[in-house]
């Protein structure tokens, strides 16, 4: 019997949440590392029960936990990131330069072959990754230091990369996207990499087609189709068939294309999934109704998935790393708000309830399928 | 022995319950007692005060004998108490934040 494991992060803690493969009943844990931030949790592809978790708080700082046992017990790993060299400045909110400051860390994905081997994105951002099962981590400073650097700015979030995608098919590749600079590509492994926002548009710089400065705020893909990427943008849904070479906009008739999430569904590369936020200064749902919108065409044409998501009322974010898909079939979607609720879909969409109703505000909600 | 006084969060990230007590060679500092405080729980590193500079991270301060001692030297000899284990070294985090 296939199980399901969704690891919520929120602002207060991390939850672990089980259900079996009919997803209908769910077993609730937590909260894990209570009053800390929990901005990332991720399991290993190649070792499911070692999941890494990113853990913080403005009083001390970033802790990185490490479960060997999927979820059940924890333990303190390497929190020391350091970058290579001298870090050098980049643009500050009033366009002066400003040094390089390690925050916090935003999103860990680990190795899909290798479980000692994970990358974290940081704030202020960079690239760092671990091969000894996060007891250390080194920088691949190819990606701070290729020369677009000074030009990055902090988003209102902070300057942070929070997306960082490993392809299946080419190990030497990889995508990652900051905010507010852009998306990135490596083709050898981290050692270098460019920026790929070629037909990017956005109206709140300088100049809107920059070669560096936007503000993406998710990227995804599905694994048997690397090439394909999807973008969800500060303002529009973006999309590129040639590995982020060049984008073209897809929002089509969504009601609005300002929002954070984006996601793809695990079986079917034209068929994925944001939710529209009403603006860059309102960060809730239009007309107070929490609609996910599925495109079944990889974007353009969109339909609103209501049924068992409230349809008044209801004014709750959906940050952008709060949004996994499990690899069962049917596929299930799930997202987590800035409520607390974590709305689950077992059947790709067309219907929805959520696991729990009351959590602390949630930061990011990653799932895990487990045979 | 010297003792410090932790602040919960720091308590359940080291898994100890109570003060945390420390052989501390003379002279007793701040930068004595977490130098051992920190080779005693590795967990605790960057947690107090910055991996590289060793600088007191913002929110945190320290209080020995009923005295702030946030902004003394890491170097300045702690009061005698706490050197003699009679008094802990408090680690507090800063009321801050909502």
């Amino acid at each position: 019997m296939s199980e399901v494991r969704v690891l919520v992060g929120t602002k207060k803690g991390a939850f672990v949440l089980r259900s079996d493969g009919k997803r209908e009943r769910w077993e609730v844990t937590g909260p894990h590392f209570g009053g800390w931030e929990i901005y990332h949790m991720k399991g290993s592809p190649a070792d499911p029960n070692r999941i890494y978790c990113s853990q913080s708080t403005g009083w001390h700082g970033q802790q990185i936990q490490r479960s060997d046992d999927g979820g059940k017990s924890w333990t303190p790993v390497g929190n020391k990131f350091v970058y290579e060299g001298t870090p050098g400045t980049h643009q500050w909110y009033d366009g002066t330069q400003h040094p390089w400051e390690f925050k916090r860390v935003w999103h860990l994905e680990p190795s899909l072959t290798d479980p000692d081997t994970a990358y974290a994105g940081v704030e202020d951002a960079a690239l760092f990754r671990t091969t000894d099962g996060a007891q250390s981590w080194h920088e691949l400073p190819g990606l701070r230091t290729h020369g677009t650097g000074p030009k990055w700015q902090p988003g209102a979030g902070g300057m942070c990369l929070h997306t960082i995608i490993l392809d299946p098919a080419n190990p030497r590749r990889m995508y990652i996207a900051i905010s507010a600079a852009g998306a990135f590509r490596t083709d050898d492994g981290g050692e270098s990499w460019r920026p790929i926002n070629q037909g990017l548009h956005s109206l709140y710089i300088p100049n809107p087609t920059a070669e560096v400065g936007h503000c993406v705020h998710h990227v995804a893909m599905n694994p048997a189709r690397p090439g394909v990427l999807y973008m969800q943008k500060h303002w529009d849904v973006m999309r590129s068939d040639n590995a982020g070479d060049s984008w073209q906009e897809v929002s089509g008739n969504l009601p609005t294309d300002f929002g954070f999430v984006i996601d793809v569904h695990a079986h079917q590369p034209e068929t994925i999934y944001v939710v529209p936020i009403k603006s860059d200064s309102e960060h809730y749902p239009p007309e107070g109704k929490l609609r996910v919108y599925r495109s079944r065409s990889g974007g353009n044409e969109w339909e609103a998935l209501t049924d068992g998501l409230p349809q008044k009322d209801c004014y709750v974010n959906v940050l952008r790393d709060a949004m996994s898909v499990d690899s069962l079939d049917d596929c299930g979607v799930y997202f987590g708000t800035t409520g607390g609720q974590v709305y689950a879909s077992a059947d790709a969409g067309d219907h929805w309830m959520p696991i729990v109703r009351d959590l602390p505000a949630v930061l990011s909600v990653e799932v895990q399928t487990l045979a | 022995m010297v003792k410090v006084a932790l602040p919960a969060h720091l308590r359940t990230l080291a898994r100890v319950s109570g003060d945390v007590s420390l052989e501390v060679a003379a002279p007793v500092t701040q930068r004595s007692v977490l130098d051992a405080l920190e080779a005693r729980y590795p967990m605790l590193e960057g947690a107090i005060r910055d991996h590289v500079t060793k600088q007191r991270r913002p929110f945190i301060r320290f209080f020995a004998c009923a005295e702030d001692w946030s902004h003394e030297g890491a170097d300045a000899p702690l009061p005698e108490r706490v050197a003699r284990g009679e008094e802990p070294l408090f680690i507090v985090g800063a009321i801050a934040g909502g």
